[in-house]
C-alpha cells in the first residue's frame, strides 16, 4: 500500500531545518519558497508602514494624547499642536464630494449598465477608466486656474444670493475654500463611483429584470425598485471607496482649499485638510515634536481609509460573490 | 513506500481481484513482444477526498496493443486512465492505494517527471500552448534539457503523428491557427515528440468531427508498433474498432477485461452485456 | 391612457434621461480637462521644453529637462522595486498558496492600494530619508515602488487564473515539473496581460505627486546619479502653479499637458492592445 504524496501546504509539513532541507531539493520547493517571500514581502511592507507611523509618532502622542483629536490650535512656533481643524476640513471636503458624486456617479452607472445600448455603454465605461487615471495634480492645477475664479465671481455670488440664508453659504466669497475642494474631489471621484456602482448593477441575474418588465413595470420601475435595490450593498461600498479616496486625496485639495487651518461652518471659508497640511509642511517641519504630530496625522489618515477600505471591499465581495445584492433576510 | 518486485509483477497475471472478474489478457495477434505487459495495475483504490471513485481495480496492459477503457460518465475510466501517470496528483485531496507497475517498476517511486516522459497524455480536448507549432512540439524536449537538432525531432513527431504533410509549411505559426482535428494531432505529435513508451488518450475524439475521429484511429493503428496504447472513450464502436482488450467499467468497479473481440461478442458479465447492447448509459 | 400610466410613463422617460445626462456630464469632463489643457499649454510647448533647463524667472525660454528625465528615472526605480515583487507575489497566489495566506495578501493588497499616497511618502521619509539624512532619486522610487505592488501583484494572479487547466495538465504530462510549467506556458499565456497591468501601474504612479514632495524632493537642475533630490513632472507641475510667477503658471500648463498626454497614450494603448483578443483559446 503506498498514499500518494499531495500537494501538500507549508501547515502541513514540518518546519524543522531538516525538513525545510529535505523540501528545498526540489526546484518547485525553490520557486515556491521564493514566490512566498514576494507575497510575504507586501505582508511585511504593511507591517512596516503601520510600524514605523506608530513609532515615528510617538512623541506627540505621549505629549498631547487623546486631546490632539479636539484641539483647535496649530502653533509650530510654541509647539502646540491640534488636528481638529484638519480632521474637520477632511470631513467637510469628503462629505460636499460626496453628495455630489454619488447621485452623479450611481445615475452614470445605471444608465451604462441598464440603459445604454451595450456599444456606448463600453465606450463610455472606458473614458470613464481614463478618468480614473487622470492624475490629481492635473485636477488642481484646473481648479485653481478655472473653478477657483469661476467660483469667486459667479456661483459663490449666485448661492448666496438664493440660499444665503443657510448658514452654510455664509460669508465673502473667496473662491478658495471647503466647497470647491469639495466640487474638485467630487469630480474626481465619480469615475470610482461609477465603474463600481455599475459592475455590482451587472452582478444583479438577468431574470430579476425579466421578471419585473414581465409584470409590467416599466424600464426605469424595475431598475429602481428590482436592480438597484439588489445591488445596494455593493452601491454602498462604492461610496465608502469614493469616500476612502476622497479622505486620502491630496494635491488636488492642496491647491484649492485654502491651507488655512478655521474650523467654519459656511462652505465658502478657506480652510485645511490632513492631506494638505503633510503636503504643505512636512518636508520644512522643524523639531521631533513637529515633525511627530505630522505623522500622527499620517497614522489618523491611515487608519481612516484603512478602515473605510475594508469595509468597502468587505461589501463589494458580498454583493458580487453572491451574484445578487439580495440581503438574507 | 514498498518496492515492486518485478518478477513477481511480471508474473503475476493470475493475482486477481477479489472484486473484479478478470480474463487473462491472450491476445490473437503475433506482434512481437505481444505476451509481455508493460504496465500492471494491482488493486488499485482511488479517492477524491471521501469520495471512493476506484474499487480494488485490477488490470493490465499489453506492450504494443490498444487498450480501451470503456463505461458510462462518471465509471472512472478517467480517472483510471490518468492514475497511470500520476496526474492525479495535480488535484488536491486526492489519495492513492495499491499498485502500479511500468516494467515492473512502482511507479510511484519513479520520479514523477520522469514517468510522465515514458507516460505521455492526449487530452479530452486538444490543448495545443499559445505557441508556434514548432515549439508546441518541441516543449517536451526543451524542458528535458534536450541537446542536439530539435528540427530533425520535430519532424520526426509530426510525421508520426501524420501532421508533417499539413503543416510543414507553416511550422513558426500559432498552434491556434489549425483545425481541432490538426490540433489534436499536434497534442499527440507534441506527446510523441519525447518518446514515450506508453500513450495515454483521455477521449481524444469526443471534440472532433468523423473525418478527423477516423484520421486520429488510423494513426492509433500506425502507432501501435512503436508505442503502448491506452484509450478512453465514451464510443463503445470505437473501442471495437482500435482496440486488442477493451475494460469495462461501472461506478468505480472494473466489471469485465477481455480481449476486445470476446468482450462485444460474448461477453461474461451481465452488466457488460446490458451496457454494450445499449440498455443504459 | 390612464391618468396613472401617463405618469409613469413620463417619470420613466424624465429617469431615463437623467441618468443619460449623468453619464453625460461624467464623461464630459475628460474631454473638458483634455481640450482645456492643450488650449492653455499647447502653444508653449517646444523642442526647448524637452531639452532644456527651467530658464531664471523672467527669463524666456527654458525647458523641463530634468523634471521629465527625474520622472523616467522614478519610474524606472519603482519598476524595479514594485514589478518582481507584485509579479512573483501573484505567481504565489495563484500558483502556490493555500488559503490562508493567499487570503490575508490579497486583502492586504487591496487595503494598501486605499493607503493614500501622501502616507506612502511618509513611509519612504521615515525609511530611507531618515537614515540616509537628505531627500533622493532613490526614496521617491521606493515610494512609488511599493504603490505598484499592489496592482501589479492582484493583476498578475487574475490573469494567471485565466489561463486554461488543460494547458497546465499539457505540461505536466510532458514531463514538465511546477515551475518549468508555470515558467514556460502559463506565464507566457498570460504574459500579456501581466505587461498591461504593470504599465498601467506604473502610468498611474507617474502621475503621483504627494509621495514625491518630501522624498525626491525637487531640484532645479540636473540631479545625477540616484543619490540625490531629483525634480519630477508633478512635482514641477504643483510648484509651478501655485507659485507666484505669471511665467510659471505657463509652464506648469504646458507640463501639465505632457503629463496628461502621457498618462491618457499609455491608458488608451495598453486597453486597446489587451482588448485586441487573449492569448490563448478560452474553454
Amino acid at each position: 500500500m503506498a498514499t500518494t504524496p499531495n500537494a501538500a501546504t507549508p501547515a502541513e509539513l514540518g518546519w524543522s531545518p531538516q525538513a525545510l532541507l529535505r523540501r528545498l531539493r526540489g526546484a518547485d520547493e525553490i520557486a515556491h519558497l521564493i514566490t512566498f517571500i514576494a507575497a510575504a514581502t507586501l505582508l511585511l511592507i504593511t507591517v512596516l508602514l503601520v510600524f514605523q507611523l506608530w513609532t515615528h509618532s510617538a512623541e506627540s502622542r505621549a505629549k498631547f494624547g487623546w486631546s490632539f483629536f479636539v484641539t483647535k490650535t496649530w502653533d509650530p512656533v510654541a509647539g502646540d499642536f491640534g488636528a481638529l481643524p484638519f480632521i474637520y476640513g477632511t470631513l467637510v471636503t469628503s462629505a460636499v464630494a460626496l453628495v455630489i458624486a454619488v447621485p452623479l456617479g450611481v445615475g452614470a452607472a445605471i444608465f451604462l449598465a441598464e440603459l445604454a445600448p451595450p456599444k456606448l455603454s463600453s465606450s463610455l465605461t472606458f473614458v470613464s477608466d481614463l478618468l480614473a487615471a487622470v492624475p490629481s495634480v492635473i485636477y488642481g492645477l484646473l481648479g485653481v486656474f478655472l473653478l477657483v475664479p469661476v467660483m469667486r465671481t459667479t456661483i459663490q455670488p449666485a448661492l448666496k444670493s438664493t440660499l444665503g440664508f443657510l448658514p452654510l453659504f455664509k460669508g465673502p466669497a473667496y473662491g478658495i475654500g471647503f466647497l470647491t475642494a469639495g466640487i474638485v474631489l467630487a469630480i474626481m471621484v465619480v469615475p470610482f463611483v461609477l465603474s463600481v456602482s455599475r459592475e455590482v448593477l451587472l452582478a444583479v441575474p438577468r431574470d430579476q429584470r425579466e421578471a419585473a418588465l414581465a409584470l409590467g413595470a416599466t424600464k426605469w420601475e424595475s431598475t429602481w425598485k428590482v436592480v438597484v435595490p439588489a445591488a445596494r450593498i455593493g452601491i454602498f461600498g462604492s461610496v465608502f471607496l469614493a469616500l476612502a479616496r476622497a479622505l486620502g486625496e491630496t494635491m488636488a485639495v492642496t491647491m484649492v482649499v485654502g491651507n488655512n487651518p478655521i474650523i467654519s461652518g459656511s462652505l465658502f471659508s478657506p480652510g485645511y485638510s490632513i492631506a494638505a497640511v503633510l503636503a504643505n509642511e512636512f518636508s520644512e517641519a522643524t523639531g521631533n515634536l513637529y515633525l511627530s504630530a505630522l505623522i500622527e496625522l499620517g497614522l489618523v489618515l491611515f487608519l481612516l481609509t484603512f478602515v473605510l477600505n475594508g469595509l468597502a471591499r468587505l461589501l463589494i465581495l458580498v454583493t458580487t460573490a453572491r451574484g445578487s445584492g439580495v440581503l438574507p433576510s | 513506500m514498498d518496492f515492486a518486485f518485478p518478477l513477481m509483477a511480471n508474473s503475476g497475471a493470475a493475482a486477481a481481484s477479489s472484486s473484479a472478474k478478470i480474463t487473462a489478457h491472450t491476445p490473437a495477434m503475433t506482434t512481437p513482444g505481444a505476451n509481455t505487459l508493460r504496465m500492471k495495475v494491482t488493486k488499485l483504490n482511488f479517492y477524491y477526498g471521501k469520495n471512493h471513485a476506484l474499487h480494488n481495480v485490477s488490470m493490465d496492459v499489453a506492450t504494443n496493443r490498444v487498450t480501451a477503457m470503456i463505461g458510462p460518465s462518471g465509471c472512472g475510466k478517467s480517472t483510471l486512465l490518468r492514475t497511470l501517470n500520476r496526474m492525479h496528483e495535480t488535484l488536491r485531496h486526492t489519495r492513492l492505494e495499491g499498485e502500479i507497475t511500468l516494467d515492473g517498476v512502482n511507479i510511484l517511486t519513479l520520479d514523477v517527471t520522469k514517468l510522465r516522459r515514458m507516460v505521455g497524455m492526449v487530452f479530452q480536448k486538444p490543448n495545443p500552448f499559445p505557441k508556434s507549432i514548432y515549439e508546441n512540439v518541441a516543449y517536451g524536449l526543451r524542458i528535458n534539457g534536450h541537446k542536439g537538432r530539435l528540427d530533425d525531432a520535430v519532424e520526426k513527431s509530426l510525421r508520426r503523428a501524420a501532421l508533417w504533410d499539413e503543416v510543414k509549411d507553416k511550422l513558426q505559426k500559432s498552434a491556434y491557427a489549425l483545425s481541432g482535428g490538426q490540433q489534436q494531432r499536434l497534442c499527440i505529435a507534441r506527446a510523441l515528440a519525447v518518446d514515450p513508451e506508453v500513450l495515454l488518450l483521455d477521449e481524444p475524439c469526443s471534440a472532433l468531427d468523423p473525418v478527423n475521429t477516423a484520421k486520429i484511429e488510423e494513426l492509433l493503428f500506425e502507432l501501435k508498433p512503436s508505442c503502448t496504447l491506452v484509450i478512453v472513450t465514451h464510443n463503445m464502436q470505437q473501442a471495437a474498432r482500435v482496440s486488442d482488450s477493451t475494460a469495462f467499467m461501472l461506478n468505480g468497479d472494473l466489471i469485465e477485461f477481455s480481449p476486445t473481440g470476446t468482450m462485444f461478442t460474448t461477453p461474461s458479465d451481465p452488466r457488460t452485456e446490458a451496457y454494450i447492447t445499449g440498455r443504459f448509459g | 391612457m390612464s391618468v396613472r400610466l401617463m405618469w409613469r410613463k413620463s417619470l420613466n422617460a424624465f429617469m431615463l434621461s437623467l441618468t443619460g445626462l449623468c453619464a453625460l456630464l461624467t464623461v464630459s469632463a475628460l474631454f473638458f480637462i483634455l481640450g482645456y489643457l492643450v488650449w492653455n499649454g499647447g502653444k508653449d510647448l517646444s523642442w526647448s521644453f524637452f531639452t532644456h533647463l527651467p530658464a531664471p524667472v523672467g527669463e524666456p525660454g527654458g525647458g523641463m529637462a530634468n523634471a521629465i528625465l527625474g520622472t523616467l528615472k522614478l519610474l524606472l526605480l519603482a519598476a524595479l522595486i514594485g514589478v518582481p515583487i507584485g509579479l512573483l507575489g501573484g505567481v504565489y497566489l495563484a500558483e502556490f498558496g493555500g488559503r490562508t495566506v493567499p487570503f490575508l495578501v490579497r486583502y492586504t493588497a487591496d487595503l494598501l492600494n486605499g493607503v493614500p499616497s501622501i502616507v506612502i511618502g511618509i513611509f519612504a521619509y521615515a525609511l530611507v530619508v531618515m537614515p540616509m539624512h537628505h531627500f533622493s532619486t532613490l526614496a521617491g522610487g521606493f515610494a512609488l515602488g511599493i504603490m505598484v505592488i499592489p496592482t501589479v501583484l492582484r493583476n498578475t494572479e487574475s490573469f494567471l487564473r485565466d489561463v486554461p487547466r488543460a494547458l497546465r495538465e499539457g505540461a505536466f504530462a510532458l514531463g514538465a515539473n511546477k515551475w518549468k510549467m508555470i515558467a514556460t506556458v502559463v506565464l507566457p499565456a498570460a504574459s500579456r496581460g501581466i505587461l498591461t497591468g504593470v504599465l498601467l501601474a506604473l502610468a498611474r504612479v507617474a502621475g503621483e505627486t504627494a509621495p514625491l514632495l518630501f522624498t525626491a524632493f525637487g531640484n532645479r537642475y540636473w540631479s545625477p546619479g540616484w543619490n540625490q533630490p531629483t525634480s519630477s513632472l508633478p512635482v514641477v507641475i504643483y510648484t509651478y502653479a501655485t507659485g507666484p510667477y505669471e511665467d510659471w503658471h505657463q509652464q506648469a500648463w504646458a507640463a501639465g499637458l505632457v503629463l496628461l498626454g502621457l498618462v491618457l497614450l499609455t491608458n488608451i494603448m495598453v486597453r486597446a492592445f489587451l482588448t485586441r483578443g487573449s492569448a490563448y483559446e478560452r474553454t
